[in-house]
């Protein structure tokens, strides 16, 4: 018999909401399902199990706001014996640190259909769900919206807007990013990169394809970070424990800006698996389940290092702040034509600042000049990438 | 068909492809993926969208022509 426990699905996560089962009592579960959903402050998540069984009993009812380390459920392995009535010694009472808040002021009277955006943002706002009637489809963050823009204006209404669902993100940020500042003691190295002949080859290679079948460049730049850091691993993995531990997995933890604010940097898990092709159909469906709130939560923690790419907002350079306990973040900027040099000719090139921020207790300087060199000589050779 | 039901289907189409976009930040002759804040992947999906709607396939060499609402409408009007 075991208990699962609430994850920590970050650094900085001290509890979540779980929003809803998706097994029952008696179900089979298989490692790696996806058996509930958990609202945290970066959104829904869904979450897997890591054992083989059987459910034997929830431990949680749905709307329930969970610590971390908190018992959910109880599986029990396979060929394990179904448990006796008399199961009160394994009911785990909870304790301080897993102290259970139940949600105040949803209204249960009746189930309301109501999507898990509109009901946060109800609380948020301080509208009474049950107000709100949309002739049987379920209440969607339109309609919760809709009924609190009456009252916006009031001061009171504008502060509890500032302390949702936003600030939640920017907390947990700030956490994160101050831990790193204060322990990691961080290096930074930059180097331009001739990006013509990698764009050449894709523009060449997507010209033969449809739409739908394109590679994108930032695809491409993913897959060769990914391939240098096969060649130079001690960049790949964790700080723990004042330990440099390596990871032969990559899980690159993709950078994806909201637009409504905040930052998201879900996993790509087992990207050294991936050609060019699986990758950018992997990555595409990561940034859409990103957008939709359909993150699973190995997504959220396995990352073994951070790619950020502010090509898009213009940007040159990105020096970045390591997710602890990372090891570093590469950095991605804007690919622009640019005066360049090649023997004794002056020409114009695409040209890319690719930038590393490295935690020197693990690595130097060496280390992290190595596998900008190899970045930049895999992208010279753009068919090595595929 | 007409350069109206073109517009209807790009908009509906964004809007489903970046759901925290509003109809109202639309701008006719804004380009789209700077006005909205969209990534590569983001306008790449909507033209793939595109593409399953209305059976056109725009070439890379022509994203320069797609890239406001209302030169993505003449864009397919000339071809659908």
């Amino acid at each position: 018999m075991k208990e699962f426990l609430m994850p920590s699905l970050g650094a900085d996560m001290e509890s979540a909401v779980l929003m809803e089962w998706l097994v029952k009592e008696g179900d089979s579960v298989s490692k790696g399902q996806v058996i509930a959903e958990v609202e945290t402050s970066k959104g829904v998540i869904e979450i897997e199990v890591f054992d083989e069984g059987v459910i034997e009993k929830l431990l949680v009812e749905p709307e329930t706001e969970c610590a971390v380390g908190m018992p959910l459920a109880i599986i029990r392995a396979k060929g394990e014996e179904e448990a006796k009535k008399d199961i009160s010694k394994e009911e785990p009472t909870p304790t301080k640190a897993v102290a259970e808040v139940k949600k105040e002021e949803t209204p249960r009277e009746e189930r309301l259909k109501v999507s898990p955006a509109a009901r946060k943002r109800a609380q948020e706002l301080g509208v009474d769900l049950t107000t709100l009637t949309t002739r049987d489809a379920a209440i969607r963050l339109r309609e919760v919206e809709a009924a609190a823009t009456p009252t916006m204006e009031t001061p009171k209404k504008t502060k509890e807007l500032k302390t949702g669902k936003k600030d939640g993100m920017r907390q947990a940020i700030a956490t994160a990013m101050s831990r790193s500042n204060a322990e990691i003691p961080h290096y930074y190295l930059s180097s331009a990169i001739n990006m013509t002949p990698a764009l050449t080859y894709l523009e060449e290679l997507n010209e033969t394809r449809s739409v739908k079948e394109r590679i994108l460049p930032v695809a491409m730049l993913v897959r060769a970070v990914v391939l240098a850091l096969e060649e130079v691993p001690e960049l790949n993995g964790f700080w723990l424990d004042n330990e440099h531990v390596m990871s032969q997995e990559i899980h690159p933890g993709i950078a994806i800006a909201l637009r409504q604010g905040g930052l998201i940097t879900p996993a790509l898990l087992n990207a050294q698996e991936m050609n060019l092709d699986s990758l950018m159909l992997s990555m595409s469906d990561l940034i859409s389940r990103t957008r939709a709130n359909k993150l699973r939560s190995s997504e959220m923690t396995k990352q073994t290092i951070t790619i950020t790419n502010l090509g898009d907002l213009g940007v040159d350079s990105v020096f970045g702040v390591i997710y602890p306990p990372q090891l570093a973040v590469v950095g991605l900027g804007t690919i622009r034509d640019e005066p360049w040099a090649e023997g004794d000719a002056l020409c114009v090139r695409k040209v890319m600042r690719a930038t590393l921020a490295g935690d020197h207790r693990a690595t130097d300087g060496r280390v992290g000049a190595k596998f900008l060199e190899r970045l930049n000589k895999l992208l010279q050779n753009p068919k090595e990438l595929l | 068909m007409t350069i109206d039901k073109i517009k209807k289907a790009i908009i509906k189409n964004i809007l489903e492809i970046a759901p925290e976009v509003g109809e109202d930040e639309i701008e006719p002759n804004e380009n789209i993926q700077r006005s909205l804040e969209l990534d590569s992947f983001d306008f790449l999906k909507i033209l793939t969208a595109m593409n399953e709607e209305f059976r056109v396939e725009v070439p890379e060499k022509d994203y320069s022509q797609v890239d406001t609402l209302e030169k993505m409408a003449e864009y397919f009007l000339r071809r659908a």
